[in-house]
């Protein structure tokens, strides 16, 4: 059956608290999730204060100031800091969304700052996302044409077709979607997920892409496609404003109007 | 140890190539059912209002019996494929989930046979 409760292992402690420097105007408390592999302790909730006129804007500032001033063990991934790579994908205060850009201020009180859920822990922040780029992998996130390139130029593709790539094509697989969905979560080793599927119908919806039928054959499935049941968690949450659950709602229709004519 | 790439547990078994009309079929019987169970509200209306024999009676016509057959198999076939569902999202102990969603099926196919059998047999109390 699906578990419903934590195991003894994964309940939260308190942890650390890294109280501000005295002389701190506006102190902003972060309690951030906390988990070591290599100590065998339970996970525990650190709690960091800090000073808001020594630091950046975003939540990842926060994150960073943490790393480099406080205390450098927390462990998290970030890369561009401008919600363009997906590496900063988190949790915070119930939410999951991109660290780098979610300003500070827009969080009143207190900031909790957890991993993806339900993904397992390597370390801290850090979420095992080998799964779900697996999925990602399994749908052929590539042009497959039968037909041979043009010797002369390009795949050409007209104005109007290349907009319906629009909405789609922004996405950056942080997997804030999918790991926000509670079907991902009781059966991701078998339903793709948000992401991936948004990803499929971005190449079903691709003109110059000639494989659209064999693509519908391969999502077909109770599981890899119809344990989707719009719970709209994946739009609620799209730290890109996309809309998974409307690409795999596309999706739902494509199957119908093959099998209805 | 599982040594299988993580491709390899991604792709699984491959796709089932079927879903699309159990999904389907939950869309139409729910649309049906709209005007079937307000249809099937008045019935209970009148049921509650008048003595036992105007009932059979009234149910003995056969557009209020077609109807009826159709409600309770319209109800039956919706309620099997939404417990199918709940059972492949919460089961995941392969046999106990055949079992059950095989259960339900039956369960509810032998329901749905005992009510029609009954709105057969209806006339014949009068």
């Amino acid at each position: 059956m699906v578990e419903f409760a934590l195991p003894k292992n994964s309940v939260l402690k308190k942890g650390k608290v890294f109280s501000a420097p005295a002389h701190a105007k506006h102190i902003k408390q972060f309690e951030v999730y906390r988990w070591d592999p290599e100590s065998g302790e339970n996970p525990r909730i650190d709690t960091y204060e800090i000073d808001l006129d020594d630091c950046g804007p975003m939540v990842l500032d926060a994150i960073i100031k943490i790393k480099n001033d406080i205390d450098s063990t927390l462990t998290f991934r970030r890369s561009c800091r401008e919600g363009i790579c997906g590496s900063c994908a988190m949790n915070i205060n119930g939410k999951n969304t991109l660290a780098c850009i979610k300003a500070i201020e827009d969080y009143p009180g207190t900031i909790k700052i957890f991993p993806l859920p339900h993904l397992a822990v390597i370390k801290d922040l850090v979420g095992d996302l080998s799964h779900f780029f697996a999925q990602y992998a399994s749908i052929k996130p590539w042009i497959e044409t039968q037909t041979p390139p043009p010797a002369d130029r390009e795949r050409l593709q007209s104005k109007e077709d290349r907009k319906k790539l629009d909405g789609y094509y922004e996405c950056i697989l942080c997997a804030c979607c999918s790991t926000s969905c509670p079907s991902y979560w009781w059966n991701s080793e078998r339903f793709l997920g948000p992401a991936v599927l948004l990803q499929a119908y971005r190449w079903l919806s691709d003109s110059r892409d000639e494989y659209a039928g064999e693509r519908l054959d391969d999502l077909e499935d109770p599981f890899k496609l119809y344990r989707c049941h719009t719970i709209m968690n994946c739009t609620d949450t799209c730290p890109k404003n996309l809309n998974p659950a409307k690409a795999i709602a596309e999706i739902k229709k494509m199957l119908l109007i093959r099998q209805q004519g | 140890m599982d040594y299988r790439t993580p491709l390899a547990r991604a792709r699984g078994l491959g796709s089932a190539k079927a879903g699309t009309v159990h999904w389907w079929m939950q869309r139409v019987t729910a649309v049906a059912l709209i005007p079937l169970s307000l249809w099937w509200l008045t019935f209970i209306g009148h049921l509650l209002k008048s003595p036992y024999s105007h009932t059979v009676a009234w149910l003995s016509k056969p557009l209020n019996g077609v109807l009826m057959i159709a409600w309770v198999l319209a109800v039956f076939y919706h309620a099997g494929l939404g417990l199918q569902v709940v059972i492949e999202d919460y089961v995941h102990t392969e046999w106990l989930k055949i079992v059950s969603v095989w259960m339900v099926k039956l369960t509810f196919v032998f329901l749905a046979l005992i009510a029609v059998m009954a709105i057969f047999n209806i006339r014949e109390m009068v």
